[in-house]
């Protein structure tokens, strides 16, 4: 491995003096080589308090596990895994291909429209959807009171292809927003190449531009694998069991917190495998062209077809944004007769605050571990990466518990030192405060912001590199003029990813926000955690509306 | 020109210093007059309570919400230097786990020992229930007399054959209900119980109360055990539903319990303050609120309640001691468990 | 022979651009061709669509006696049966080279194709590198996977899209005699696009010259060179100046370098040779001979040593430039004046515009 080469060699002090410009350079590229095993420990932190707790195990609860649940909700798990797998990956990618390859009716409209769910949390789809369609719903409803009698047969929506079908609808945009980032850099050659080969552009899409997309179609489908292994929201209003409603059974019903964080630390081992087999098998591949050729012209669609494709990203956008939305708007006019809270602009303004923060700050560091790994791409380097992108695996309210431990003994101990030099009493000085949150968040969004960015790089051809050290340009300076304006379009694919996950997450907020200073996600929490779903509504619609404005922005850019 | 160029220049600075002030100031509660509380009850029915607690005594509250699981985590990480003076949590078995954990400190107060009946409070005084969660029958008025109905244990004969509806075993109502069960029945009868309740469900276990009763409603089932206040906000919103309660086991054990509860923490440094605002949340004034907010019980013996409650009927309660529900809870998930209940 | 391909004065437009004007040539099979201009000149454009890539707006082209392009209609480039060889060979980064060449072969059996691709790279010299992946190898080989890909599928026709230009010189040279004789070896027709003469005169049979979408001349190296169609051709094939002369009785030409004797060859055919005509005649540096005892005499202007020889820029005393080259033992000062003759056999003629 490059890595291996001897250091240079420091008693040879007349020669290191002269090289001293290319010892700086080689104190740069140490710096990048430390930076992902820095970041790494950082974020693995949470992760190894979730795993320390393999030290206090408890047999007669995994026993019990054993022998009683476990084995069928692992089953359920995998079915699940499997449904959402397949859905986002079917739905993201035919979505994106139709709208990057083809003109139809709407064409330009849906594609940027297809990317709105991304601002629904899944329990609200899935609240949304029970609402609908189970047997209380309208739906089933009206149709009994059609036919006079009980239906035969209707497909029962709290049930595995149920709870699937939901996820799939909550997180294909993942799916949808990288694929289009892979089909709209890709260029038309290798596709003309496919066809000077005999092969025509529908077989040319199976051939050449799938597994061109594979490290964006891959990242996208992990993300949305990864949401669905560590969702409890959207599979506890089906009362679908998995891995994750065992861990907050063992935890809230068995109040064994250490028995669900190593069920916690098994879910993300199996990600983890998941995710090195896959690269694995991608090593030496590369997905760059050797030249920016120009975009893929898109094809007008006629007749039945664009009938067809009209209709199927109509239908999946009616179900996965516009039927929640108008079913909130509902819910929320009621509401709006009763009152209305007049925090809600401090709520709105707290959630856009530390979205932004957080996008950015996430974004960095994403794009620094990225490059890092592209400059230093060995086996361990890449494999502390996967680590510290584990995080998003793990169940919210367990990586919060992850968080907050070791950050409340840092702040204890912080405490201490400071009592012991000026003997004033201190409290705790950290928690509370934005930077624990914005780590928190860190930590848990990296994968978010990592994976689009990683794919990305694939398409910036190592030459590029080269090219631009030739001309004295490097570190920073290259960062800067080149990658930067070769990345711009996936760092804003990242960073509305995250903005948009930090907007509607939890069980960190909830641990680790300041008192009285409340998001509009907290105050989901607070009013669906005693079923006032018409209330929640307010703060839904607003949170949405919110995750909206990054949403727009991105399709403003990635159209021009 | 030059002058938008400075007010620009201005808001921008001081929105940069707001954030660093935000940035590096944490809070600190080091004033007499302010005590912090850690509530797994939501924001809009305890709010009003502080208020009134402020407005009573000049004490303000600061407080937090969150699970019950991830606040006890916050306690027990944060050790002697928390912020949090009084812990409050909508189940009994979380401030048994906090008591176990050696999180909360016996008070002794006359006044909240006069309020508080003692089984629905700890022996030792290191936590008080101050709402009763009452768990009750509800039935389909069209499919079900009343006079076919009697306890919990009677919904396992199978003549409730694919007319039961339960909620999922996940949440803590059923969980305490059967840890309940196995403290007066013992294991054996209560797994057989639990059992037969499995092979009555109409449908598979469903994710909330509310959800529950509209099952009932529909005629997808005929019976299900609900807390009344999901009962009693149903019925104000849609009062034409052919719903009824039900109080179950008046006969032998009355009707399962549980409490909404708080204690006073560890290490707390305004003690006196934290127990003033658990006498008043026992106080007639109070228990009133809770009532108006929740449709709760009131955990008061001395203070009244008015409708809806009254139309509900009187009840007899269970009167053993509630911190067996947190002490058997987890025996009673892992029958619930082992009886394939979900 | 059989003409494989013909190009019936075919048109394109990029919207208001005229990027091929009337166009037409004809390749006979196991020819090769070769599209020779500078950039713009619309030859990839041409290429392209050859190949069904870029649809035509008038004219037609015929691929075996069967119309593919015409005004309204392009046959998919899935259907011709053409290779095609990209400037930056487009190879598939995410397979390897055997996998890169067996591409094309879906329609073969696992055998048929496993045969096929052992023989192409075989052929094609990359047998060893068989299992890497693009990014692994060379320039060279590279090039070489991506025609060995184009080959693999039995293809009627090759087109290559400037297939040295991303290759060092030194390589260059070396490689288009290899390509060439690999395509004649396995008797491939095949059509070449670039902007270097020589690569063009290295490889091909047949060279078109390309100008702002038109063809200015098709025809052999050799016509290009000695028998130009038009001042563009003469201007643009080697070096050379044109210099003012008129046509006198005997049927010679007289210009300020004396009379100049020799088979003369005129492009314009439908003009006559009237004597007193005035006309412009191509001068090649090998036209003019420098000899010390000539009475012509010319300033060094610039010279550039060619090894064996100089290539000297001269004037003379009207001020008109000439070129000539001269072996380089005679090294001359710039500024100094030197004695030339012309030294014609054949004299390329242009009509006085």
């Amino acid at each position: 491995m490059k890595n291996d080469s001897p250091p240079v060699n420091l008693t040879v002090a007349p020669a290191t003096r002269q090289r001293c410009g290319d010892e700086a350079k080689y104190g740069i590229r140490r710096a990048w080589r430390v930076f992902p095993f820095l970041v790494a420990s950082l974020v693995l932190v949470p992760v190894c308090v979730v795993f320390a707790s393999f030290l206090s195990p408890d047999s007669e609860i995994w026993q019990h596990l054993i022998t009683t649940t476990l084995p069928g909700l692992l089953t359920n798990t995998l079915w699940l895994s499997l449904g959402v797998i397949l859905g986002t990956s079917f739905l993201g990618v035919s979505l994106a291909w139709l709208t990057s390859v083809y003109t139809f009716p709407g064409s330009r409209f849906f594609s940027w429209a297809l990317f709105l769910p991304l601002a629904i949390p899944a329990y609200v789809i899935a609240f949304v959807a029970l609402g609908m369609f189970d047997y209380t719903g309208p739906v089933q409803t009206s149709l009994r009171h059609w036919f006079n009698s009980d239906l035969l047969w209707f497909p029962d929506i709290r049930s595995g292809p149920g709870v699937a079908v939901v996820m799939t609808l909550a997180f294909y945009p993942y799916v949808y927003l990288l694929s289009r980032d892979a089909f709209l850099t890709q260029g038309k050659r290798l596709l003309e190449v496919a066809q000077s080969l005999g092969f025509n552009r529908q077989q040319g899409f199976f051939r050449v531009v799938l597994p061109m997309a594979r490290p964006w179609i891959v990242a996208g489908v992990m993300l949305a694998l990864m949401e669905t292994l560590a969702d409890f929201g959207a599979v506890s209003i089906f009362n679908y069991d998995t891995f994750t409603t065992a861990i907050y059974k063992t935890w809230f019903g068995m109040f064994s917190l250490s028995t669900a964080s190593q069920l916690a630390s098994l879910l993300i081992l199996i990600v983890l495998v998941i995710i090195l087999t896959e690269q694995r098998f991608r090593l030496r591949m590369r997905f760059s062209e050797s030249r920016k050729s120009t975009r893929v012209e898109r094809i007008p669609l006629t007749g039945w077809k664009a009938v067809a494709a009209t209709s199927f990203a109509g239908a999946v956008l009616f179900f996965a944004f516009v039927l929640p939305v108008v079913q909130l708007g509902l819910w929320a006019m009621h509401a709006l007769e009763v009152g209305v809270d007049g925090r809600y602009p401090e709520f709105a303004w707290h959630s856009i605050l530390l979205s932004v923060l957080a996008a950015l700050i996430t974004c960095l560091v994403a794009a620094m571990l990225a490059y890092s790994v592209r400059i230093h791409s060995d086996r361990y380097t890449r494999f502390s990466v996967r680590l510290a992108t584990i995080g998003y695996a793990l169940p919210g309210a367990v990586l919060a518990v992850g968080i907050f431990i070791p950050m409340a003994w840092l702040d204890n101990l912080l405490s201490d030192w400071i009592e012991a030099i000026t003997g004033a009493e201190t409290g705790l000085l950290i928690q509370g405060t934005l930077v624990v949150m914005l780590a928190a968040y860190m930590t848990r969004f990296l994968a978010v912001s990592y994976f689009p960015l990683e794919s990305a790089l694939q398409r910036v051809t190592r030459s590029i590199d080269e090219a631009a050290a030739g001309f004295g340009v490097t570190g920073w300076r290259m960062l800067k003029t080149i990658y930067f304006p070769m990345l711009k379009s996936s760092l804003l694919t990242a960073a509305t990813l995250v903005f948009v996950d930090v907007m509607k997450e939890m069980p960190i907020t909830l641990m680790t926000r300041p008192f009285d200073w409340d998001t509009l996600a907290v105050r989901i929490f607070s009013l669906t955690s005693e079923g006032q779903w018409e209330q929640a509504a307010i703060p839904a619609l607003t949170l949405i509306l919110t995750g909206l404005i990054p949403i727009i922005f991105l399709v403003r850019h990635s159209e021009t | 020109m030059s002058r938008s160029f400075i007010s620009g220049l201005f808001s921008r600075w001081s929105s940069g210093l707001f954030l660093a002030g935000f940035l590096f100031v944490a809070p600190v509660s080091s004033q007499a007059e302010e005590i912090v509380v850690y509530s797994a009850r939501i924001e809009q029915l305890i709010k009003p309570l502080f208020d009134a607690f402020t407005k009573e005594t000049g004490i303000t509250v600061k407080f937090t919400t969150d699970k019950e699981g991830a606040l006890l985590t916050r306690l027990l990480a944060e050790g002697k230097r928390t912020p949090a003076d009084v812990l409050i949590t909508v189940d009994a078995g979380n401030l048994w786990d906090a008591t176990r954990n050696n999180l909360l400190k016996p008070v002794t107060s006359p006044i909240l020992e006069a309020n508080i009946p003692a089984n629905l409070r700890d022996p030792k005084g290191q936590w008080f229930g101050l709402t009763v969660r009452a768990r009750t029958i509800v039935y389909n008025t069209s499919k079900v007399k009343p006079e076919e109905l009697s306890t919990y244990e009677d919904l396992a004969d199978p003549k409730w054959k694919n007319r039961l509806c339960l909620r999922s075993s996940k949440k803590v109502y059923n969980q305490s209900l059967v840890a309940m069960m196995i403290a007066e029945l013992g294991e054996t009868e209560t797994e057989r119980i639990v059992k037969g309740w499995v092979n009555n469900l109409a449908t598979d276990p469903i994710a909330d109360d509310t959800l529950a009763l509209e099952y009932v409603a529909a005629g997808r089932c005929d019976v299900t055990l609900v807390n009344t206040y999901y009962y009693g906000r149903l019925m104000r919103e849609h009062p034409a539903l052919p719903l009824a309660i039900f109080w179950p086991n008046q006969a032998t054990t009355g009707v399962h319990v549980n409490v909404s509860g708080a204690g006073v923490t560890r290490y707390s440094k305004h003690e006196a303050a934290a127990v003033r605002l658990l006498e008043f949340l026992s106080s007639e004034h109070a228990q009133k609120l809770f009532v108006e907010l929740n449709m709760e019980y009131p955990a008061n013996p001395q203070v009244k309640y008015g409708e809806p409650l009254t139309d509900w009927g009187n009840f007899k309660q269970d009167p053993k001691s509630i911190v067996k529900a947190g002490e058997l809870q987890p025996e009673a998930v892992r029958l619930m468990d082992r009886a394939g209940y979900r | 022979m059989s003409i494989l391909l013909k190009l019936d004065n075919i048109s394109h437009t990029y919207g208001q651009q005229v990027t091929v004007d009337e166009l037409s040539f004809e390749l006979e099979k196991g020819e090769i061709g070769c599209l020779l201009g500078p950039s713009g000149c619309g030859k990839t454009t041409v290429l392209r669509s050859i190949a069904g890539f870029e649809p035509i707006m008038s004219g037609e082209i015929w691929l075996n006696g069967v119309s593919v392009s015409r005004a309204g209609f392009v046959l998919p480039p899935e259907q011709r049966r053409i290779g095609m060889v990209f400037q930056e060979y487009a190879l598939f980064p995410h397979l390897n080279v055997t996998a890169n060449v067996g591409f094309g072969l879906h329609h073969s059996t696992r055998t048929e194709r496993a045969h096929r691709v052992a023989e192409l790279l075989q052929v094609t010299g990359l047998t060893e590198v068989a299992d890497r992946y693009p990014h692994e190898l060379s320039g060279g080989q590279q090039q070489r996977v991506a025609l060995a890909r184009a080959l693999a599928p039995y293809p009627e026709l090759i087109l290559l899209d400037e297939p040295f230009s991303n290759l060092d010189v030194g390589l260059r040279e070396h490689l288009s005699q290899e390509i060439r004789d690999l395509l004649k070896k396995l008797n491939i027709t095949a059509i070449l696009v670039t902007h270097d003469q020589s690569e063009a005169f290295a490889v091909a049979d047949k060279i078109g010259v390309m100008h702002a979408g038109k063809m200015m001349q098709w025809s052999s190296a050799h016509d290009l060179y000695h028998r130009p169609a038009n001042r563009f051709i003469a201007d643009f094939i080697g070096q050379g100046v044109l210099i003012p002369g008129t046509f006198m009785l005997s049927g010679e030409v007289e210009t300020e370098l004396g009379v100049l004797t020799g088979s003369i060859y005129r492009p314009d055919p439908s003009s006559s040779e009237v004597p007193d005509k005035q006309v412009d005649v191509l001068i090649r540096p090998d036209d003019i001979i420098h000899d010390d005892h000539s009475p012509l005499q010319a300033a060094v202007v610039h010279k550039a040593f060619r090894g064996a020889q100089f290539l000297y820029t001269l004037r003379l005393a009207s001020g008109q430039i000439v070129l000539s080259l001269v072996p380089s033992h005679h090294d001359h000062a710039i500024g100094e004046k030197i004695g030339i003759r012309p030294e014609t056999d054949h004299i390329v003629v242009f009509d006085r515009l």
